[in-house]
């Protein structure tokens, strides 16, 4: 993974806090020759901490929580030839073995630099987005440990986190943003460092240039706090609603774990989940609500289509009636279309098609202008980019695109809404691709299905919820 | 309960009457994901494993003209080269998930059983080796851990010179490279080499060729994935 390294000068050894404080590693994570590495564990520089420990006949990963059976295998090792555990969890990572033991810093923590005029964006915040914005520099300055910022699809949530950064760099705080996805740490990357032009800083991701996380300023994806343990100050969890965060109790064990002691952790979501809710309400986690667009106009409230022969549709590959009369007489024909579906299989189905379709219609001028992607399509990146520069004019997707990227102008359809992948956050998230751009603020949300589910209602009632919220009667 | 060893999902068995009385062996993939292997059925090259019209692929034609010795009699694999095998392929060998190679071991015990029973016992099991440092950085050898489902003699007496990854090589390179093994007893018997991927065959008969020179008088390769 690294190049190992020999040990800096003399003069320089205060740069050994910056490399290694704040993380837990494994030794090939540590780009240093044996010889030196020997020399920081005997100095007590660097500890050793048991990888895989045993609890009441209960195993865990100390990397990453894991503490599933299943989740654990053992391994005839070549390197101190016994059989023992691994952890299957975390191994994407690099494996955790259980005769090797995790290395953390012990020496002074690293003086980061308190900057005096750190922001270098020239942007204004809407009245709405500044009181969000104020509310998280508030939380940030009294160090209070949570808050949830509750931002709906479309608000500017990543400018609303200038100011709170400013601040925290101003204190000489370290900062982390994670994400879900690698394509939105990408994305923010360049954008963030626009905004702080003289900070450091630095994108993680699987499969990232940088993986020496030495800046103090971090975009990373959510897995990647499984490497930090007691290093951020400023620990900003963005769409903590999205998979896998809610789902995988590995990623909160690992941000409290990466959080430094006097910290603040800031949660973005446009969709809360239920324990989030429940704990608003109780008035267990401060909030702060951005209940309007930052262009000021209301959320598109989704339209629900019932079409009996759905199912026997798509099984048959066929285009539905309704849907078909809906794209042919939309309000504004010059926008591009996406279209959901629930499945790979299907988005790969239906794309031959609806381009013979949409050809014969006219709604497309060829038929490669109609394109299908989805989590595993290698050309994924390029495939939305082409669709985000209007170079193709349909696209049919999974959720993958339902949180995360900005189309300009598009009107949004849902085949077979009521499939059990789309959840209520899923359904809001995927609506809430319509209307992002000011010159057109609104755009058709349509859910085609054969049976109304409970995701749906409550989808279209929270949406209708945010618009009273955002003084939209 | 069972989970799919891949996706983690749990694995409801069919109950038949048969298996009411008879429980199935425990499954190491739920149905989707063995929906997923592209298992090699039908027509195919009699001595390279590719799927193939014709008794002997165009690829083997060729090669066997220019031949200037025996190598490997043949190849037999077991599964096409497709994504998903791919994906599992990379998670056990290369982010060592170890326990992964059980998905392997029937499919593995039952194509020898079908395909090699004509070698009766007296032949020899040898995996194709690792290098003392890619052993070392992975853990374990995944041709050993194939060879290891297999009911027969395995001998471990060939070994390999650390070289640059095959991976990183173009078809060319790999084709001429140099032979990266050494033997470390001499052998009479017919050898039956197990790897995870046949591709150029170039390995396989790299050490094809290094055990006929000392003595085997046949040498059949018998792998998972035809690449
Ligand atoms: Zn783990
Ligand atoms: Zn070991
Ligand atoms: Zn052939």
């Amino acid at each position: 993974m690294f190049d190992n390294q020999p040990l800096p000068e003399k003069s320089q050894l205060d740069k050994l806090p910056f490399l290694f404080s704040g993380k837990l590693l494994l030794r090939k994570e540590i780009a240093l020759q044996d010889e030196d590495f020997q020399k920081l564990l005997k100095a007590k520089l660097l500890i050793q901490l048991k990888s895989i420990t045993k609890r009441n006949f209960v195993y865990q990963c100390m990397r990453c929580g894991n503490q599933r059976p299943s989740l654990f295998a053992t391994i005839p090792c070549h390197r101190c030839k016994n059989r023992h555990l691994y952890c299957r969890k975390c191994i994407e990572m690099g494996r955790v073995l259980e005769c090797e033991p995790l290395y953390e810093w012990n020496g002074p923590r690293p003086d980061w630099t308190r900057h005096l005029a750190p922001s270098s964006w020239d942007g204004e915040l809407t009245v709405d987005q500044q009181k969000a914005a104020d509310r998280m520099v508030l939380a940030i300055n009294n160090q209070e440990k949570e808050l949830l910022c509750w931002a709906v699809c479309g608000s500017g949530k990543t400018e609303m986190l200038f100011p709170g950064i400013t601040e925290a760099l101003k204190h000489g705080k370290r900062i982390c943003i994670a994400t879900p996805r690698a394509d939105v740490v990408r994305e923010l990357r360049p954008r963030i460092q626009q905004a702080f032009a003289n900070v450091t800083v630095q994108a993680l991701y699987g499969g990232s240039d940088e993986k020496e996380a030495t800046a103090q300023l971090i975009i990373a994806t959510t897995h990647q706090l499984l490497r930090f343990k007691n290093a951020f100050d400023l620990l900003i969890i963005d769409e903590i609603d999205a998979f896998p965060f809610h789902a995988d109790p590995s990623l909160p064990f690992a941000a409290n774990r990466a959080r430094a002691a006097q910290s603040t952790m800031l949660y973005l979501t446009a969709t809360p989940r239920k324990e989030h809710r429940v704990r608003i309400n109780q008035k267990k986690l401060p909030h702060t609500f951005v209940p309007v667009r930052f262009h000021g106009h209301p959320l598109p409230i989704p339209v629900m289509n019932m079409v009996f022969s759905l199912k026997r549709d798509l099984k048959n590959i066929q285009a539905p009636v309704p849907f078909l009369s809906w794209v042919k007489k939309r309000q504004n024909s010059t926008r591009q279309l996406l279209i959901f579906v629930p499945t790979i299989r299907l988005a790969e189905q239906l794309q031959e098609t609806l381009a013979t379709i949409f050809l014969k219609e006219q709604i497309i001028i060829a038929k490669d202008k109609l394109l299908f992607v989805h989590a595993e399509d290698a050309d994924r990146e390029e495939k939305v980019n082409q669709f985000r520069q209007k170079e193709l004019t349909v696209l049919i997707t999974t959720t993958i695109l339902e949180r995360g990227v900005t189309f300009s102008s598009v009107d949004v359809a849902i085949l077979d809404a009521g499939h059990e992948v789309f959840d209520e956050a899923a359904l809001v998230q995927i609506a809430g691709r319509a209307g992002r751009s000011a010159d057109d603020p609104t755009g058709e949300v349509i859910f085609f299905h054969d049976g109304k589910t409970e995701a749906m209602i409550q989808a279209i009632q929270s949406i209708k919820m945010m618009n009273i919220r955002g003084g939209f009667a | 309960m069972m989970e799919c060893l891949w996706c983690a999902k749990t694995i409801i068995l069919d109950i038949t009457w048969m298996n009411l009385f008879m429980p199935e062996k425990p499954k190491p993939l739920c149905r989707e994901c063995v929906e997923q292997l592209d298992q090699l059925d039908g027509e195919r090259c009699k001595l390279c494993s590719r799927r193939s019209e014709i008794e002997f692929c165009l690829d083997c034609i060729q090669w066997n003209k220019h031949a200037t010795k025996k190598t490997i009699e043949l190849n037999y694999s077991i599964f096409a080269y497709n994504p998903f095998i791919q994906a599992i392929i990379t998670k056990w060998k290369y982010r060592g998930d170890y326990v992964l190679g059980n998905i392997f071991q029937s499919y593995f015990q039952q194509t020898f059983k079908d395909t090699f029973a004509f070698l009766k016992k007296d032949a020899i099991i040898i995996p194709i080796p690792l290098s003392e440092e890619r052993l070392l950085e992975r853990g374990f050898n995944q041709a050993k851990r194939l060879a290891e489902f297999l009911p027969m003699e395995t001998k471990e007496i060939l070994t390999r010179i650390h070289g640059e990854k095959q991976s990183k090589k173009t078809r060319a390179e790999r084709l001429d490279s140099k032979n990266p093994f050494f033997m470390k007893e001499k052998l009479q018997k017919p050898v039956v080499l197990v790897d995870d991927i046949y591709t150029t065959g170039t390995t396989l008969r790299h050490a094809a060729s290094l055990l006929r020179d000392n003595g085997c008088p046949k040498v059949y390769a018998f792998t998972l994935i035809r690449g």
